[in-house]
């Protein structure tokens, strides 16, 4: 690990001020801080914002769902509230990492993040989120832009995460064995308007599965999803998971969402 | 007091263990301390055309930069193959040079190039930066298979073969095979594992410039052997002005046998600057670097007449010793592997041969088991296969070919003193409710699930013996094992072991031994190890062999405590020695009701004389104190045995495997502490399941250890684990007064075969491993399954 200054601002305004130079905002730590001690990444500063008041904390309405980017895994995992409004999103938070890292890491983290095989931005996807930055609004759609890339611009702050409260949905993970991070992971919602269907795990950044959600527009069973075709093409491809098995999953998953929605 | 042994007692070492109070070698920090970090080579295989360290030296902190001229120059030996291999044409095994730090040529990623020591670790690893090597890459060989076929990578070391074994008689074999009504053949990978310790490697060298004295902290299962080969093969220091202390140990599992290059170097380099010099692996260092195990590519071929009678086997493997030749290397896959091919079956001639191949990959050596997992998993492969070609219930061929008499010599090497594989089979299928398992099956199917059934009853041989016979087939050292028994003039006893406990339980089980033996209680009894300056030289812990080596000794040394006991009793209770019993810690006269307690008897061995209320002047010819020590050398290996049953649930849409039922019946022989025992047989089997299902070492094409992180690399866990059942049966050993057989690899041994008969059985077709859900779908899928083609 390479040395670094460590500030805790105390506001928002605060903490994109010092973001200057080589500095960036430290939350859980949980990606960070192994990527620095790895030497994969250095920073002149590492600025704690697990210290900003109102940045942390849970709110629902009856078509909404808002949890603050400092929010930890554990605490989305044993709210009431996200049990009660989206018991899916509870339930993904539980199947995130280990103890140590739900105590630890947070929603903002992990969607400024994007890794590709991470949880919560399928549910962003799927739960048509927009996410408050300290700068603007940004839809799920949007926000997400590749490999670890995000629209946030240097110094945006992630401020919270609002979410559709859908009608249905469902998270279904198929863990990577050794990390247990998605190896492939299908986040299915029937909204008020449409039905979407995200996949995390699978190509380089996440994406809404087209066909699937056509398929499941006509006809929200899994018995729908028997006859589309998955195409393997630009899937990715490791020593876990051949592109072709990941398609296949897919489908696994994608059913086994549909019938525990 | 009596009948400690046997008895389950909690571990005395969990205190400090579960409440943070071990004291590991990263732990340990000296005044004035300076810290290590290894430039290591990124390719597979390359020349070393130019080492440029002048601006590391340059950098902030850095005290020194020690290079392979460095080593070259300083006449610092190079790493050692320990027990030397002959070829089946008489020829010596090969073993290219090993140098600590590399001088022309790497051959495998995280090969050692060079070390920065500095004031701090940051400033260590950042000046480890601007050291600058080019290298001249050339291309990599890194599977077994391809290994033979492909461009020398050592100079002189054709075909990259380092030796060519065969074992058996092949001339009786092959008319075995000629008579044979049905032969049954089998292609099996034994895929490479990495040991990942908890702990990792971590060594710091202190050389003290007043005494001439060096002592090496170091991560080790064999302090006394790793001080031994440094200073005769590696010329760091003279043995007697050289101590090795080896704290406690977090696991090792084999890969803390060998003399590593970072122990070497450290030492070296503390010798150099006249500082400590520290250093601890980070966990990609253990993942590049410590030893691999396993690594076999086998064909194998069971001979079985219309009876179901085995009459001959014959295997050939090929095993990857990876890029040099370690200490073990060669012994683990022949000696420690082929005799244990037979298994438990009364087979009457075999043949086997091994080629030691040479890849750009890390050197593997022995871990957890080596060689005998291995074979056990050939063996119980193999068995099952025949069991299924020619009809039978796979038990029941089994036990028409168990030994049943002992002592029985095998056709290979091993004389096995006793057994009882029937007892053993039984008490599982019964345990395992196996008469039920077509019910359960049909129960899995309707939740979706195939199920199948493994078995696996294997015997491994631990406790390499004699010291004469290992000798003769290439050890550079006898393994025998040491003890002392120091009893203190106040009534307490230090024991010095030269074996090592990283996880064993020494500490208790060795208490429990010598606490019946001398009628201590078990607080009074300290179990000292891991020091040369302490205990006299002993041979270190592997090969399941602490107890019934190790243990022998303790034993031994307690009737020479005794013996001398009984001498001092008869002068202070007026009788003769002969005349004096010893029971539960009292020196009896015989027919009378005069005695003295053991703590008596060791006060008067300090206090040999009359002054004041202390009457106890020694007899004649009696040295003062009450110290022994014994060296004790058996006359065999012990030879565990026990059956395994295993059942999974394969998931048919994805491929993954899910244990649900495993029973576990060993015959350990005398059992000290079942507790110590069912923990060992837990983690065995979890690391065997590990290698069924999970672990797996990864290189590319180019030689890069895709696998090298816990991201990566597929590590048991407790979640992928049901409840076991244990239980055992008892036939003690007879080449040790303890009646014990090892169990610390057992479970390791046995398990990759049972689940994979059980995953093959589910699935119908062949898997190699690990299983991994891809694989399983692969092979549903190949084999017709609808619903994994869905
Ligand atoms: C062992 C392990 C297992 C894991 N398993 C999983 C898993 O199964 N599934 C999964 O999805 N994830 C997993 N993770 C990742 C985990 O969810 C992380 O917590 C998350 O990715 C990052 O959150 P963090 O709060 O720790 O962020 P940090 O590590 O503190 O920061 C990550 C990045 O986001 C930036 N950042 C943080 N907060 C904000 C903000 N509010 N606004 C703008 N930028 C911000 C930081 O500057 C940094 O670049 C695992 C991690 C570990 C260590």
């Amino acid at each position: 690990m390479k040395s670094f200054n460590f500030k805790s601002a105390t506001n928002t305004k605060e903490a994109v001020k010092l973001i200057s130079g080589r500095a960036t905002f430290l939350a859980g730590g949980m990606t960070l801080l192994p990527a620095i001690k790895l030497r994969l990444a250095a920073y002149s500063d590492l600025i704690n914002i697990k210290k900003i008041k109102g940045l942390s904390g849970i709110k629902v309405s009856s078509k909404s769902l808002r949890i603050g980017s400092t929010t930890t895994h554990a605490e989305v995992a044993a709210s009431k509230e996200v049990g009660k409004s989206i018991s899916s999103l509870a339930i993904l938070a539980e199947g995130i990492g280990d103890p140590q890292v739900r105590n630890r890491g947070t929603i903002g983290g992990s969607i400024a993040n994007n890794d590709p095989a991470a949880d919560y931005p399928s549910a962003c996807l799927a739960l048509n989120a927009t996410i408050h930055t300290s700068k603007r609004k940004i839809s799920a759609d949007k926000f997400f832009t590749g490999m670890f890339e995000t629209d946030l611009k240097k110094g945006e702050l992630v401020e919270s995460i609002e979410f559709e409260v859908p009608e249905k949905s469902s998270y279904a993970k198929f863990p990577n064995p050794a990390s247990r991070y998605a190896l492939v992971g299908v986040y299915v919602a029937k909204l008020k308007k449409e039905v979407r269907v995200a996949v995390t795990g699978v190509e380089s950044c996440v994406f809404r599965c087209k066909k699937l959600e056509d398929a499941l527009s006509s006809n929200f069973s899994s018995s729908a999803i028997d006859n589309v075709n998955i195409s393997s093409k630009g899937f990715n491809a490791d020593i876990h998971a051949s592109a072709e098995y990941r398609a296949h999953i897919i489908k696994v998953m994608a059913k086994k969402a549909v019938s525990s929605c | 007091m009596a009948n400690l042994v046997g008895a389950k007692i909690e571990r005395k070492e969990d205190k400090k263990f579960l409440t943070g109070k071990g004291r590991y070698t990263a732990d340990i920090n000296l005044p004035k301390q300076t810290y290590a970090y290894f430039v290591r080579s990124p390719h597979a295989r390359a020349k070393i055309t130019k080492l440029d360290h002048s601006k590391a030296m340059k950098a902030p902190g850095v005290i020194d930069v020690f290079t392979g001229d460095c080593v070259a120059k300083d006449k610092i030996g190079g790493l050692i193959c320990g027990w030397k291999i002959v070829s089946q044409d008489g020829k010596d095994m090969k073993c290219p040079p090993h140098p600590v730090l590399a001088k022309d040529s790497v051959n495998f990623v995280g090969d050692h190039v060079a070390v920065v020591v500095a004031e701090t670790l940051e400033q260590a690893k950042n000046a480890a930066e601007l050291v600058n090597v080019s290298y001249k890459v050339q291309r990599a060989v890194t599977r077994t298979d391809e290994a033979t076929k492909f461009e020398n990578i050592h100079e002189g070391i054709d075909n990259n073969l380092s030796f060519d074994f065969l074992l058996g008689d092949k001339g009786k074999t092959d008319e075995a095979f000629s008579k044979a009504d049905k032969i049954v053949k089998l292609d099996v990978v034994n895929n490479r594992l990495i040991p990942n310790a908890m702990e990792p490697r971590a060594a710091i060298g202190d050389y003290n410039t007043s005494s001439d004295e060096l002592t090496l902290y170091t991560a080790s299962q064999n302090p006394h052997l790793d001080r031994l080969i440094m200073s005769a093969f590696n010329a760091v220091h003279p043995e007697h002005k050289f101590r090795i202390v080896s704290p406690d140990v977090g696991g090792g599992f084999g890969s803390k046998i060998n003399v590593y290059a970072e122990d070497v170097v450290v030492a070296y380099a503390s010798k150099k600057i006249g500082r400590p010099v520290k250093w601890v692996a980070e966990r990609s260092e253990s993942f590049m670097s410590d030893n691999h195990g396993r690594d076999h590519v086998t064909h194998a071929e069971l001979a079985v007449n219309n009876e179901g009678k085995i009459t001959g086997i014959k295997v050939d493997t090929i095993a990857n010793l990876g890029a040099y030749s370690l200490v073990l290397a060669a012994v683990t896959p022949t000696y420690l592997y082929a005799p244990l091919l037979l298994g438990i079956y009364d087979i009457p001639t075999a043949c086997c041969t091994v080629k030691g191949v040479y890849t750009n990959t890390a050197p593997t050596d022995a871990y957890r088991g080596a060689g005998r997992p291995e074979a056990t998993y050939v063996i119980e492969r193999i068995v099952t296969e025949a069991a299924k070609e020619i009809g039978m219930d796979q038990a029941e061929f089994r036990k028409k070919n168990f030994i049943q008499k002992f002592p029985h010599q095998q056709c290979l090497v091993h004389n096995i003193d006793s057994g009882d594989y029937n007892a053993h089979l039984d008490k599982a299928i019964e345990l395992a409710d196996y008469k039920n398992f077509e019910n359960r099956r049909s129960q899995s199917a309707k939740k979706g699930k195939l199920r199948g059934i493994g078995f696996s009853t294997y015997f491994e041989a631990c406790g390499v013996a004699p010291s004469a016979v290992v000798m003769s087939i290439g050890s550079g050292v006898g393994l025998w094992e040491s003890a002392e028994v120091r009893f203190n003039a106040t009534g307490n006893v230090s024991v010095f072991t030269g074996a090592h406990s990283h996880g064993q339980s020494h500490d208790t089980t060795f208490a429990q031994i010598v606490g019946d033996k001398l009628g201590v209680a078990i607080e009074n009894i300290d179990i000292v190890h891991g020091d040369t300056d302490k205990g006299p030289f002993g041979m270190g812990t592997y090969g399941s062999r602490s107890l019934a080596v190790g243990g022998t000794a303790i034993v031994n040394a307690c009737d020479k405590i005794i013996a001398k006991g009984k001498k001092v009793a008869a002068k202070m209770l007026e009788g003769k020695p002969e005349d004096i019993d010893f029971k539960a810690g009292e020196f009896i006269l015989k027919n009378s009701n005069k005695k003295k307690t053991i703590g008596e008897i060791a006060f008067a061995c300090y206090l040999p004389g009359t002054f004041g209320d202390v009457n106890s002047p020694l007899p004649e010819g009696v040295e003062p104190g009450l110290i022994e020590t014994s060296f004790f050398d058996p006359s065999n290996f012990s030879f565990p045995s026990g059956s395994h049953i295993c059942e999974v649930e394969v998931d048919e849409e994805t491929g993954e495997t899910k244990l649900v039922k495993y029973t576990v019946v060993d015959d350990f022989g005398t059992v000290i502490n079942p507790l110590i025992v069912e923990g060992q047989v837990y983690g065995g089997v979890a690391q065997g399941v590990g290698q069924a299902l999970y672990e797996n070492a990864h290189y590319d094409e180019s030689g890069q250890l895709t696998s090298a992180s816990y991201m990566d690399y597929t590590m048991p866990r407790a979640d992928n684990f049901p409840q076991m059942t244990l239980d055992y049966t008892c036939t003690p050993a007879t080449s040790n007064p303890l009646g014990a057989k090892g169990c610390g690899e057992a479970g390791t041994i046995a398990a990759p075969a049972a689940v994979m008969n059980a995953v093959i059985d589910a699935v119908g077709t062949d898997v190699q491993m690990p299983a991994t859900a891809e694989k399983v779908w692969k092979a549903l899928k190949k084999n017709g399954s609808k619903k994994a083609a869905a």
